[in-house]
């Protein structure tokens, strides 16, 4: 009976791998239960460290979890006297470093893929000087919608050429692009699976959310920060297109909003 | 010491059975109402994360039996519903069950007996740290009956949403309430932690050194010093939000916010600025809620191995080490709150380091149980189950440590695994098996061998059912707190795997009937015991079962460290820090 509970504990890691391994090869009925393919040029350094944990972990996970089992497996014949034994001084040591270095390298290894994500916004050239990219689009989250407002002909945001289209936004492919994302009332969060991005938006802040995708298509905005009853169906759809499709739609579209707006002056 | 009875009647008391057993200042008679008010409310806790599974399992479908009191729904769960469902979920298994449980029912019964004492330092303190919990219990209670169904922010109740009356139906009267509420914790922790800190400071029994205090003790020890200096933080963040609600000032509101076309607030403040003060304290409150569960495992892992405990200075040094630092992590729950990503740096660094004294003590536990005579007891087994689960919460916190990842987990349902299998298969397997560990004493009577081990088997496997598939839905950025994700492209195939994961979150809530019959009926039917069951080495076996008022019946001595079992040199494998006298 007690080689039951042993056996019992060694499931967990054993399991626990086969169902993580089954949900990575995407096979029944496990299809579609791991991350998204990844659309961004700087999404990338994420999955790659995502993975380099997990290999990490996981290997800990099973070392961890056969040593507890093995530890239960009881002697032959029974009772048997257990050892007298305090600790160990150069096991305790080994057992802090050997975790420390790891720690260490991951904390160092990281910064690149943290800086590239949220430190440092893409730069352009424009007539031979370097700026930042300017905000494409506007994002304004309001209970429980997204609406993205473009700056019009004249490039510029606040004037009286800007429109808005709610619930759809639409992305050049392989361009940096960067959004500025506001709330109008409580906290929200712009969260793009395919692109690795998420970022809270705080009433009151200027944040700025960055990705180039590489793939086009269409791909679903989520919020992730709770933001009252209908966070749950506060979705919109990211569609990136190749450059010449979106230079049509941007020209369609902002003929369209501009002819509503007159309409409405007249 | 004289006489234990002569010092329990010169002090003050109540007569008959009120002063006895509803205003007892008897740590033990407290600990017991701390023990049951919480396993009710565990009920409570339990019966509203059952609803959340049955949403994500059949959205908008009429629950069965659970719907009916809700007749306004038709017995469907509504948007605003869900999101009291699980605000309410963790506002009482953080507040109401776990730590009131580790530190009030346990705090209580252990804190003395191991040590030696007769009772607390300020048993009238002690009591009143019980009583003020009810107006925290009928204030929650009072706000399931209010607008929106009760508070509805979440238990992080961040600002704005948590301020507005606009905002959503429950940040109206039923948040007021949750404030209030909490502030009565608050106060209840507080009267706890100065109580604890002098009581084991000043009454230790004599031979009874800081260095031979179990590790049950230390992690009390410790968590009663780390609820002094977080909660104070916590209680202004709750002044300043109930503030901005009702005086209308602007703390955590920025200017020109308008929700539902309702009215401008004061404006000037930052929402940020609660999520600074509440972490400042919750993330302590994670320690709060598992150090003492990892002292009371490191004491029935022991004594279960039959050998003494691996690396005792080592597992009191990382206790410390985790207290410290976690007093400067709490940033790793903002890593994308829009604080600035470079302190995200800084947090990132604290919090792996952190990892580093959790990783010490799990490999200690191990080298325990190796080469150990272990014992397969209940205790045992929920003990070891603790650790099993442990690894599994500890690991996947480092993928959240490392901020880049962070940003595609974080808020989705990896965050919501980490957590379930540090404070569910962590603190609460760890409470079960404490009560059964120390149930004899408690009560002089066992719990049934034979359906603890059911209970253990059953509720091992179907919580591996229920948490683990969430790391899976995590991974695929399944959002939190969404009562029905499945209208998202990305998100319609994992319909299936939440109707299993529900399936077996039904069958975890009518395993535990196993173990209420078994609380119950041990109570009147259990075997009866004698001073030490367990053949245990720490000084509560030396006490009688259950202890009279006064706790020991002899000046206790104590002579040795608490973990000498197997020792050579004795006749028995257990040798208790102080002697028995002869019957
Ligand atoms: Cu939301
Ligand atoms: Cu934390």
């Amino acid at each position: 009976m007690n080689r039951v509970w042993s056996l019992l504990f060694l499931l967990v890691p054993i399991l626990g791998t086969l169902l993580i391994v089954w949900a990575i090869f995407g096979a029944w009925p496990l299809a579609g239960l791991w991350l998204p393919e990844n659309v961004n040029e700087y999404g990338g350094v994420i999955d790659h460290l995502f993975n380099l944990i997990l290999w990490i972990t996981g290997v800990i996970f099973i070392g961890t979890g056969a040593i507890l089992a093995l530890t239960m497996w009881p002697a032959k014949g029974g009772s048997r006297r257990a050892a007298y034994v305090h600790g160990n001084h150069t096991l305790e040591i080994i057992w802090a470093v050997i975790p420390a270095g790891i720690l260490v390298f991951l904390s160092i290894y990281q910064l690149n893929a943290w800086a590239e994500n949220k430190m440092d916004r893409p730069v352009e050239v424009v007539d031979g000087e370097e700026r930042l990219v300017p905000p494409s689009v506007r994002v304004v989250a309001r209970q429980f919608d997204w609406d993205f407002f473009y700056p019009g002909p004249d490039g510029k945001f606040d004037t009286v050429d800007d429109f808005m289209v709610t619930g759809e936004v639409h992305v050049p492919k392989n361009q940096p692009v960067v959004f500025q994302i506001e709330s109008s009332d409580v906290l929200h969060s712009f969260f793009v699976p395919s692109l690795r991005v998420k970022q809270d938006i705080v009433p009151g802040m200027k944040q700025f959310v960055w990705f180039e995708a590489n793939k086009a298509g269409r791909y679903e905005i989520a919020c992730t920060e709770l933001c009252g009853w209908g966070h749950y169906k506060m979705g919109a759809v990211l569609e990136v297109q190749e450059e010449e499709d979106y230079a049509v739609w941007l020209q369609e579209t902002t003929a369209k909003c501009l002819a509503i707006s007159q309409s409405f002056e007249e | 010491m004289s006489s234990p009875q002569n010092a329990t009647a010169s002090r003050w008391s109540i007569p008959g059975f009120l002063g006895h057993y509803v205003f007892s200042r008897d740590h033990k008679i407290i600990g017991t109402q701390f023990l049951f008010s919480t396993l009710i409310w565990g009920v409570a806790g339990g019966l509203l994360a059952l609803a959340v599974r049955w949403q994500l399992a059949w959205p908008w479908s009429d629950m069965p039996i659970f719907g009916r009191l809700f007749e306004a729904e038709g017995g469907q769960i509504s948007p605003e519903f869900y999101t009291m469902l699980f605000t309410m979920h963790a506002t009482i298994m953080i507040f109401f069950v776990i730590i009131p449980m580790l530190a009030g029912a346990f705090g209580n019964w252990l804190i003395p007996l191991m040590i030696g004492a007769d009772d607390m330092a300020f048993p009238t303190l002690n009591m009143l740290s019980y009583w003020i919990m009810w107006p925290a219990f009928i204030l929650i209670g009072a706000s399931f009956f209010t607008a929106g169904y009760g508070p509805s922010s979440g238990w992080t109740a961040y600002p704005p949403l948590s301020v507005l009356d606009a905002a959503a139906p429950g940040s109206g009267v039923a948040q007021t309430l949750w404030i209030l509420g909490l502030t009565f914790v608050g106060i209840s922790s507080m009267m706890g932690s100065v109580n604890y800190m002098t009581t084991i400071i000043q009454m230790r029994a004599p031979g009874m050194t800081m260095m031979r205090l179990p590790m049950t003790i230390w992690s009390m020890f410790i968590t009663a010093i780390l609820q002094a200096f977080a909660l104070p933080v916590l209680t202004a963040g709750l002044f300043m939000q109930l503030s901005d609600r009702v005086f209308g000032t602007g703390f955590f509101l920025p200017e020109g916010l308008a929700a539902n076309n309702g009215i401008q607030v004061a404006g000037g403040g930052q929402p940020l600025l609660w999520q600074h003060l509440f972490w400042f304290y919750s993330h302590p409150a994670v320690y709060i809620m598992i150090l003492p569960a990892m002292g009371m495992v490191s004491d029935i892992l022991a004594c279960f191995s039959r050998k003494p405990l691996f690396g005792y200075k080592p597992m009191v040094y990382s206790i410390c080490a985790i207290a410290g630092l976690g007093f400067i992590v709490w940033g790793h729950h903002m890593f994308i709150s829009g604080m600035d990503p470079i302190l995200g740096v800084s947090f990132m660094i604290s919090t792996m380091l952190i990892a580093l004294p959790s990783g010490v003590k799990t490999f200690n536990w191990l080298a325990t149980l190796w080469r150990g005579n272990v014992q397969f007891t209940t205790p045992l087994l929920f003990s070891v189950g603790f650790l099993s689960m442990f690894i599994i919460g500890g690991l996947s916190g480092i993928f959240m440590a490392a901020t880049p990842v962070d940003i595609y987990i974080h808020d989705t349902y990896f965050i919501v695994a980490h957590f379930h299998y540090v404070l569910f298969g962590g603190s609460i397997l760890a409470l079960l098996g404490a009560i059964y560990f120390w149930y004899p004493k408690m009560f002089g009577r066992m719990m049934s061998e034979r359906l603890g081990k059911v209970h253990f088997f059953l509720t091992f496997i179907l919580t591996n059912m229920v948490f683990y598939p969430m790391h899976i839905l995590g991974a695929a950025g399944f959002p939190r707190r969404y009562a029905d994700p499945y209208h998202f492209q990305a998100f319609a195939d994992l319909l299936p795997i939440n109707q299993v994961m529900t399936v077996s979150a039904i069958l975890l809530g009518f395993t535990q009937i196993i173990f209420a019959a078994n609380f119950v009926g041990s109570l009147f039917f259990g075997k009866k015991v004698g001073r030490n069951p367990w053949q245990a080495n720490t000084l509560e076996w030396a006490a009688p079962s259950p202890p009279g008022h006064g706790n020991f019946d002899f000046q206790p001595v104590v002579c040795r460290g608490p973990y000498e079992y197997s020792c050579p040199d004795a006749d028995v494998d257990f040798l208790p820090q102080a002697e028995t006298p002869p019957a």
